[in-house]
């Protein structure tokens, strides 16, 4: 696998990003095209999961407005991804938590990490 | 054609400057040396012998051992000759990944993976029986008829049936080289390449 870290150096972006992880808030800014114009967008949400390795490592956001909730799945490496903040650090016991969509309101927030 | 020989070291997937997902094989390819020059006077034919990737010399026949050692190298793993080279190269001389250009084209050959024995619809991309009902028991992956009754008494040869699949010699044509890192001899292509993980293959463009 040595091989495949020096593909990994070449095209990776893992740098230009905080580490975040399953739990935290975070807010994804990425570019838009619309026609010929592009345009920043946010999406802010929980990370529910942090997926595969590499250069195909992928997180998933969702973000819940009112009773509905949207995801969305980021590659890693997306060159569309122009910034990720960490709004906040997320206590959680599992590394993908799937069960936040059976929930909504009150039940659906996550402690916050203290440190 | 030029032509060098590798080993894939697996798959990955790269973002294009369009921003577009592709997914790409990684080989490691080369360096490898020339072993022999063929030429019509001498040969009949011309063509050019290359070899990659080092062998212990205790393993190596005698033979190969001397036709190594006139070639000024030490001996190799595997052999492979590429008819009408393109290129003058001089016995003893290095071919690296430098032969290949970001964005051009090459076929890759390797040996596919062994599957074993397989049925119909596996190895010859029949559809069984796609029913569950209608009198149906058993024959979900079943090849049908092999031919009529009486006349001609017997089965057509070559008629496709199940038997041993993969480990066959596969060449993927025009296969795009997305990038070449001449210091680590690595070679991106874009989509697969047959065979395992560590396996040979002989790149052509």
């Amino acid at each position: 696998m040595d091989l495949m870290k020096v593909v990994e150096k070449e095209y990776s972006n893992e740098s230009k990003f905080p580490e975040f992880n399953a739990g935290d808030t975070i807010t994804v800014s990425y570019k838009i095209k619309e026609g010929t114009k592009e345009r920043i967008q946010e999406f802010r949400g929980a990370v529910i999961q942090r997926r595969g390795e590499g250069l195909t490592r992928t997180f998933t956001v969702r973000k819940q407005v009112g009773a509905f909730a949207t995801e969305r799945i980021f590659p890693d490496n997306s060159p569309f991804i122009e910034k990720i903040k960490v709004e906040k650090r997320g206590k959680v016991r599992r590394a993908r938590i799937y069960y936040l969509r059976g929930l909504t309101g009150k039940k659906a927030r996550i402690q916050e990490r203290r440190f | 054609m030029q032509g060098i020989i590798g080993k894939k070291v697996g798959m990955t997937s790269v973002f294009s400057a369009e921003g577009k997902n592709i997914p790409c094989t990684v080989i490691e390819a080369g360096p490898c040396v020339v072993t022999q020059v063929k030429t019509v006077e001498s040969d009949g034919y011309e063509a050019v012998q290359i070899a990659y990737d080092e062998k212990k010399e205790k393993r190596t026949s005698k033979a190969m051992v001397e036709h190594f050692k006139k070639a000024g190298t030490t001996p190799k793993r595997k052999v492979v000759e590429f008819r009408d080279f393109g290129k003058d190269v001089k016995v003893g001389e290095n071919i690296t990944v430098d032969i290949f250009i970001d964005g051009e084209w090459c076929d890759v050959t390797g040996t596919s993976k062994g599957k074993g024995f397989q049925g119909v619809v596996k190895r010859h991309n029949f559809a069984g029986v796609n029913d569950a009902t209608h009198g149906q028991h058993n024959r979900l992956r079943a090849p049908g008829s092999l031919g009529a009754s009486s006349d001609p008494s017997r089965v057509f040869k070559g008629m496709r049936m199940g038997g041993r699949t993969g480990g066959d010699r596969v060449k993927m044509i025009s296969l795009k080289v997305l990038k070449t890192i001449p210091e680590s001899n690595l070679l991106l292509v874009k989509g697969s390449v047959p065979g395992a993980k560590g396996s040979y293959l002989i790149i052509e463009k």
